[in-house]
């Protein structure tokens, strides 16, 4: 079985978030930037099948569509334990465009599960999985909170409201996982970090292909004003504050 | 000159802050309390290839440079220096040491499972009556002809219980002085050896420190690292480059502090202001940021010397000098910032205090730093 994980580079989650450009762009000057944290914990159960199943996981690569700056994080995703990584070289302007360049490097390529990350931590877009596995005309179920594979069947756990539904998959599909896929995020070994290297990072040319979504601006939310303290005697003043300036009531 | 970290670099360091945060940080404090050796902890840093990242990949080391192992030093010790001093004797003093002088066979059979963390090392120089002066050794390795009878007692020893493989200075030809001191690789389970008790102590309480007696125990001569006589000169070159992981040590300490200092600074409030907005706590904090950045490019200089090959000694002990009294100073203000609560233990910052007085004696205390480096100004 041959296992592909589409990785997205976003910033640190403990980022302090700026823009520039009349906030039209990010300010890159001081991100960290790190493996989307469920495209991190997707590789990590891959790895951990691999360990568990020995020859029978042929292969994990990683994906990623991004400039060569994103290549620290790709081979971040080596050192963990990838066997290869693919990267298409453009700016991963919109989730359209992500999918679509996904779909054009991955059709002439042959895996059994492609994992995605359920949305991103950066725009939150939520859409690549599911848009990709279209365009692939590959079946995808969304929200998996667990993976396992058990004499060549695959098996999956989809949390729902109030329960888990449990399912068997035919392959190939496109699993797009979530909060339970594994517990925590793999720490890379000495080894690993040291070979990374040595493992192939091919490079392919994006496909001609649109952005159906343009930014406009972004907005920053409004810092979190000082605590105001009322007390039993001006109870009026609370309630004509929550309704005009809170607008709560 | 190039200040910039190589990517595996900030990956290793990244890693070992990983670590840190996760595996050792939720029971650091109650560890410490109870003096209990972290071995669940020292066995995964293993199989991360934490203890053997220094040495040749060829001998199933990690292949790094001493620059990555000083940002990993640094992002455990910042935890806890209970673990990386585990790290410490295993990396720059067991592993190097044997890797750089030892036989192609002793590398074999010695090396390869130290390296990839299957067994872990220690490093037996001191003795109750030779500590500073090292070339009082006591503990005799007689020459028997085809191996050595060792007898003597060995003080403070760190990793003592959880290792297997130990390196011994001895003493074979006390009329030779210095000049007949060997270094032997012994096994931890030879016939003759005893432990004391695990030594109750006042900082880095849950590493495994005891004394160690040796009563006739035989060892062949293959196991003898270098020429006869070779010993002292190799323990003083293999603590050359110990002091740079303890002076990482120091840095990670102080810099733990500080990070928990600044943050508490900017959340607990007096005169109805944060403390960090009073100026002598500002200065407090800028003071600490000034000497941690200091300590920093000093250890990474001495680093940077050993992996190219350089003569590194004088900058080692000036870094292990200067970064163990900076981790004292910062670790004791960093107390002073946290007021009373930094007197209590779920701070955190009074344990890095007490962790900090170590770094200013093992692997050579202030006043020996102070002779080498003095030595080397008048030579
Ligand atoms: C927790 C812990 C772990 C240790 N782990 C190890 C280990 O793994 N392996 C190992 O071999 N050893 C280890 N040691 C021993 C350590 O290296 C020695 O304690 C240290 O070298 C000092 O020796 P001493 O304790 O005998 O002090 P002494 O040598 O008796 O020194 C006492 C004081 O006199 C000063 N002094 C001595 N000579 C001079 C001089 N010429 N000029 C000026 N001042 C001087 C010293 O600086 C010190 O202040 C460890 C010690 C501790 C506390």
């Amino acid at each position: 079985m041959k296992i592909l994980i589409c990785i997205s580079d976003v910033p640190d989650t403990t980022t302090k978030i700026k823009f520039t450009n009349d906030n039209k762009e990010l300010d890159q000057t001081e991100i960290q930037w790190i493996i989307n944290p469920w495209d991190e914990l997707a590789l990590t159960r891959a790895i951990e099948l691999k360990e568990s199943l020995g020859e029978k996981i042929e292969s994990i690569t990683v994906i990623n569509v991004g400039p060569a700056g994103s290549e620290p994080t790709i081979r971040k995703a080596l050192a963990m334990g990838a066997d290869n990584a693919i990267r298409v070289d453009a700016d991963p302007k919109e989730s359209y465009f992500v999918a679509y360049q996904l779909a054009e490097a991955i059709k002439s390529r042959d895996f059994d599960i492609i994992l995605a990350g359920l949305d991103s931590a950066d725009y939150n877009g939520a859409s690549v999985g599911g848009m990709m596995a279209e365009l692939l005309d590959m079946p995808s179920v969304s929200a998996i909170s667990a993976l396992n594979i058990e004499n060549g069947k695959v098996f999956i756990n989809r949390e729902i409201e109030g329960g888990t539904q449990k399912l068997e998959a035919q392959t190939p599909f496109v699993a797009i996982v979530q909060k339970g896929i594994a517990i925590e995020p793999k720490i890379p070994a000495m080894r690993g970090i040291m070979m990374a290297r040595t493992k192939p990072l091919e490079v392919v040319a994006p496909a001609n292909a649109d952005c159906l979504t343009e930014n406009i601006v972004y907005e920053l939310p409004q810092p979190k004003g000082a605590c105001r303290k009322f007390t039993e005697e001006n109870v009026n003043e609370l309630v004509d504050v929550l309704h005009k300036e809170a607008k709560l009531i | 000159m190039n200040f910039e970290f190589t990517e595996e670099q900030k990956m290793i360091r990244q890693a070992a802050k990983d670590f840190a945060e996760r595996e050792l940080l939720p029971d650091v404090i109650e560890r410490d309390t109870r003096s209990e050796f972290p071995a669940e902890h020292i066995k995964k840093l293993s199989e991360l290839g934490f203890l053997g990242m220094m040495t040749d990949l060829k001998y199933d080391g990690g292949g790094m440079d001493t620059i990555s192992y000083v940002l990993a030093m640094e992002e455990i010790s910042k935890i806890d220096s209970s673990v990386s001093v585990v790290m410490s004797v295993c990396n720059s003093l067991v592993n190097w040491g044997i890797e750089k002088f030892g036989s192609e066979k002793q590398k074999e059979k010695y090396l390869r499972p130290l390296a990839s963390g299957q067994k872990i090392g220690a490093f037996l120089l001191s003795e109750p009556e030779a500590g500073s002066d090292a070339t009082k050794q006591r503990t005799i390795a007689e020459d028997k002809g085809d191996h050595y009878l060792v007898n003597g007692t060995k003080n403070f020893i760190t990793n003592a219980n959880c290792a297997s493989t130990y390196i011994v200075i001895a003493q074979t030809d006390p009329e030779k002085g210095h000049k007949g001191i060997n270094a032997l690789l012994i096994e931890k389970d030879a016939p003759g050896i005893t432990l004391g008790p695990h030594d109750d102590k006042m900082g880095m309480r849950s590493s495994d420190t005891h004394s160690v007696m040796f009563t006739d125990v035989k060892i062949p001569k293959e196991n003898r690292i270098g020429e006869d006589g070779f010993g002292f000169k190799f323990a003083m070159q293999t603590l050359d480059g110990g002091r740079i992981g303890i002076a990482a040590q120091a840095n990670g300490i102080a810099a733990g502090a500080f990070e928990r200092a600044l943050n508490y600074s900017q959340e607990r409030k007096a005169f109805g202001t944060e403390i960090g907005n009073h100026q002598a706590i500002a200065f407090k904090l800028a003071d600490m940021a000034v000497k941690i950045e200091n300590a920093r490019n000093m250890c990474l200089k001495a680093a940077w010397l050993k992996d190219q090959n350089k003569p590194f000694g004088y900058q080692s002990a000036m870094a292990k000098l200067y970064c163990a009294d900076i981790a004292m100073e910062v670790t004791t203000e960093a107390v002073q910032i946290f007021g009373g609560y930094g007197y209590m233990k779920e701070y955190h910052v009074e344990r890095l205090m007490r962790e900090a007085k170590l770094t200013q004696i093992y692997e050579g205390t202030s006043e020996i730093q102070k002779i080498v480096i003095s030595r080397s100004l008048m030579k």
